[in-house]
């Protein structure tokens, strides 16, 4: 039976109009083996695994599942198969509960009475703690993500494909994922694996398939390899970790945030409470913090996008700015990043040098009267595509014809640009290739290096100990006091993140080891 | 359902120019098909309809005087819906200004003055504008849907004119016929084509074209408009007041509306009457969409709609066709329109419906 791959793909090739996202590749996924896809963004995993999972067709190519050349035209048949995924982004309803949203995304066959026990049975199995009864929008996103596993699970699969499924996870939470797929290997469920975290991969998974530009690079085994190595060879080059050149002695605060206090303005929102901190002059403030727990409130509050009706709760460069708006914050010397690049960051519909303008016009001075100056501005775009290494085929290319990586660089160059006092990014490097984030991890440094203060908030913990002299943590709206990046460790970070007294992460943390 | 429509990959920049072009073709040949079907020779009927009205000079200045209102109209809402603002009361606004320029031309009835038709058309853009302010005001304060606010208030406008043209307004001398009296020569616009009705309007709304353009392109105020447009977000991040280019926008193109309604009753018209436009206040929005809210696009397409009007009389006259084939053209031209602008951007699919599909968003795999 083991001979026998329960997956097989050979020759896959896929074009769409101007690119080839897949080119002649072939995987084996054994049964009951922990099979990591890798590759940088557009290396085309995910066309790849929308084609195993029947939502895209390929141009040629077999797929053979347990040893015979089959046909998956839509997800349906791949259920019916026994191919479940675990998206990375939840399908959930909020206002529905666990059982009811698990009973609308499986066969109708399967929803009949005696679910509930059924969930109970198969999260009491897998150590997935679950109740059927609890409504969505009361859950932890943890939580929100063993719905979406317990609902593959219900359908007996053969191969569970998940995407990236860590990146919403505190450490704790990860080891728990980590514990229930070991046992559905060792049960004989073949597991295929997307992730950009190279450790996590390392740990976890026996063999990987490395993709670039569309092919498969090599095969290997993680436990034999490192992280840089996997790393270099997803990128087919020498990674260069971010380097600190001397650090610069922190000076005066750049932003001094005061008992701030903020109702979210959605709607399963989370609401600031008593926010305190500083960032000074020449260092890098990471907070992290597991997803939906202020994050982007915060941003807003920050950015000027949310006003609160106290100047004085923040204050840019002496500067009192609560009640003012995104242009006079930039003014005052405070430039930001936010996390969604497209529709946020930059209109993607438009030019480069548009969306330079976008944020640029104040402080580079791109503005005659209310009239634009078109050649500042291009001259503007073209500097930061250079000194950035944007690659792009000219400034006159609209923002949503560059992959993730290259629009983030260009969005940090043009906040960089700028010669902020202060900036600060919100998850400045998600889902965006290994060469880029760390390309734009080294460029805050310098920023920070130069003199600027940089707020850095970020889920990755990775990044925030690469790059941050300080860190705080994030959860349910209260930020935890500042402390020094080498006088904490993951483990106390992810404590706080999952916030130590609530709770039912508290139980998680506690068997984690 | 045995149909669907699947996302194109890419959209092709080249067909959404062209897409007008294919629409008004699928039009002719389906008014071709209209026509066979109700008995009449369809080359005939095209000729009657689109060529016959603009055949001698007289033709082509109506046909510019007919796209005066709507070409003023289709640029101040095209600003609007670049930021998607639906400002779908124009015809009220225009009423409302053929109201405004009508009281003031009434008012200074015997004066002879070069001052008169300037405050006329100010007094019609204040009357737009007013009616324009409403929804502005609803929905920057109520977040109104200002769809459903400016559409009641053009019935509202019918009622009001109605009500002024059978009152305070009607002509003393004029055995109570529902008409104002005919306006002084000094407050009528004058005409740039002699022998014909062609007016200064037309320069008039040619220059708006103009202005809209230059501030679409270069202004920032254009700029906004088309982020706020695109990217709601974005224009947050930029920090755009969405509030102010609501009011923006809506005061532009009410106060187009209102301009067009006094040069209505100050050109052609030379009085205030019951009904003061045949619908420009709406054909303007097919208009603004025909031409790609493109302030030039306008200019064609306005052109192009204004010979609709101009056929819809002639093929009255000459094939004894029911004057409602005006209509029928109008919305034939936006049905392919809106056609062809869907199948840009996605293409038909034909396959069994998916069961109980629970459609996860997958950006951020690769």
């Amino acid at each position: 039976m083991t001979d026998t791959p329960r997956l097989e793909l050979i020759g896959i090739t896929k074009a769409y109009p101007g690119v080839v996202a897949n080119n002649n590749v072939s995987l084996r996924v054994m049964p009951g083996e922990i099979h990591a896809l890798l590759g940088e963004n557009g290396a085309g995993k995910s066309t790849l695994v929308k084609f195993i999972y029947g939502v895209q067709k390929a141009d040629s190519g077999i797929l053979k599942w347990e040893g015979e050349v089959t046909d998956i035209p839509n997800p349906n048949v791949a259920r019916k198969l026994g191919v479940g995924m675990v998206f990375q982004h939840f399908s959930l309803f909020d206002a529905m509960t666990v059982e009811e949203n698990i009973s609308l995304g499986i066969a109708p066959e399967l929803a009949k009475s005696g679910l509930t026990q059924r969930i109970i049975d198969i999260s009491t199995q897998y150590g997935l703690p679950l109740e059927p009864d609890r409504y969505v929008h009361t859950l932890s996103v943890g939580e929100r993500q063993r719905i979406e596993v317990v609902r593959c699970l219900l359908q007996d699969p053969q191969l569970l494909i998940m995407d990236e499924p860590t990146s919403v996870l505190t450490p704790q939470e990860v080891e728990v994922l980590f514990r229930t797929l070991r046992q559905l290997a060792a049960d004989g469920v073949s597991i295929l694996y997307i992730s950009h975290k190279l450790q996590e991969i390392k740990d976890l998974c026996h063999t990987a398939t490395i993709m670039r530009m569309g092919e498969v690079v090599a095969d290997c085994n993680p436990a034999e390899e490192t992280p840089r190595s996997m790393a270099e060879m997803m990128m087919g080059g020498n990674l260069t970790p971010p380097e600190r050149t001397g650090k610069a002695v922190p000076g005066e605060p750049q932003l001094i945030v005061k008992a701030l206090n903020v109702a979210s303005s959605h709607s399963h929102g989370t609401d600031l409470k008593d926010i305190d901190f500083q960032v000074r002059a020449g260092e890098v403030l990471g907070i992290a913090g597991i997803a939906g727990n202020g994050q982007q409130e915060l941003m807003d509050v920050l950015s000027g996008e949310v006003l609160v009706s106290d100047p004085e709760s923040i204050i840019i460069d002496g500067n009192p700015v609560g009640a003012s708006g995104p242009n006079q914050r930039r003014s005052v010397g405070m430039t930001f990043v936010p996390e969604e690049r497209l529709g946020h960051g930059a209109v993607p519909q438009m030019s480069l040098w548009e969306n330079a303008f976008l944020s640029g016009a104040t402080r580079m001075n791109l503005l005659n009267n209310g009239f634009m100056r078109i050649k500042q501005s291009e001259e503007y775009a073209a500097t930061i595509v250079e000194e950035f290494r944007v690659k792009t085929p000219g400034i006159a290319n609209v923002a949503e014809s560059l992959s993730g990586g290259n629009l983030q660089k260009f969005i940090i160059g043009r906040e960089i640009l700028q010669k902020p006092g202060i900036i600060i990014a919100l998850q400045p490097t998600w889902g965006v290739d290994a060469g880029s984030a760390a390309a734009i991890r080294q460029s805050l440094i310098d920023l920070a290096a130069n003199g600027a203060a940089v707020l850095v908030i970020s889920q990755d913990l990775e990044e925030l100990f690469e790059i941050a002299d300080r860190l705080s943590v994030i959860c349910e709206g209260r930020l935890s006091p500042g402390r020094n990046t080498e006088e904490v460790n993951v483990e106390e970070i992810g404590l706080l993140m999952g916030g130590i007294s609530s709770e039912p992460i508290t139980e998680v943390a506690a068997h984690a080891d | 359902m045995l149909i669907r429509l699947e996302p194109r990959a890419e959209a092709s920049r080249a067909m959404v120019y062209q897409s007008p072009l294919i629409a008004v073709v699928l039009t002719l040949i389906a008014g071709m098909i209209m026509f066979r079907i109700m008995g009449t020779d369809p080359l005939q009927a095209v000729h009657a309809f689109f060529i016959e009205p603009i055949s001698t000079l007289d033709g082509v200045a109506e046909l510019l005087v007919k796209a005066t209102p709507l070409i003023l109209i289709g640029v101040g809402l095209s600003l609007g819906f670049q930021a998607n603002i639906w400002n779908i009361g124009a015809e009220g606004q225009l009423t409302l200004g053929a109201i405004f320029g009508g009281v003031v031309a009434l008012a200074f009835f015997d004066v002879e003055s070069v001052f008169l038709l300037p405050a006329m058309l100010i007094a019609g853009i204040i009357g737009g504008m007013l009616w324009a302010a409403v929804p502005a005001f609803l929905k920057a304060r109520y977040n109104t849907n200002e769809i459903l606010t400016s559409l009641m208030l053009v019935y509202v406008s019918f009622l009001l004119l109605s009500f002024l043209i059978t009152g305070p307004l009607r002509d003393p001398d004029g055995f109570n016929f529902p008409e104002s009296r005919l306006f002084h020569d000094s407050a009528v616009l004058p005409i740039i084509l002699e022998g014909t009705r062609l007016h200064i309007g037309f320069l008039v709304a040619l220059l708006f074209a103009v202005l809209a353009w230059l501030m679409i392109v270069k202004h920032i105020i254009g700029f906004q408009i088309k982020v706020i447009g695109m990217a709601p977000a974005a224009a947050s991040f930029a920090g755009f007041k969405e509030k102010k280019l609501i009011w923006l926008t809506l005061l532009i193109s009410g106060g187009a509306a209102g301009l067009a309604g006094a040069i209505e009753v100050s050109g052609p018209i030379g009085q205030v009457i019951p009904v003061v436009s045949p619908g420009y206040g709406f054909t303007a929005i097919i208009v603004a969409f025909l031409g790609r809210l493109n302030p030039v696009g306008v200019i064609l397409a306005g052109i192009l709609m204004a010979l609709t009007y101009l056929g819809g009389d002639s093929a009255q006259i000459t094939m004894n066709l029911p004057n409602a084939v005006t209509g029928v053209f109008q919305g034939m031209l936006l049905f392919f329109l809106l056609a062809s602008d869907v199948l840009i951007r996605y293409r038909i699919r034909l396959g069994a419906l998916r069961v109980r599909e629970v459609t996860p968003r997958q950006e951020g795999v690769t």
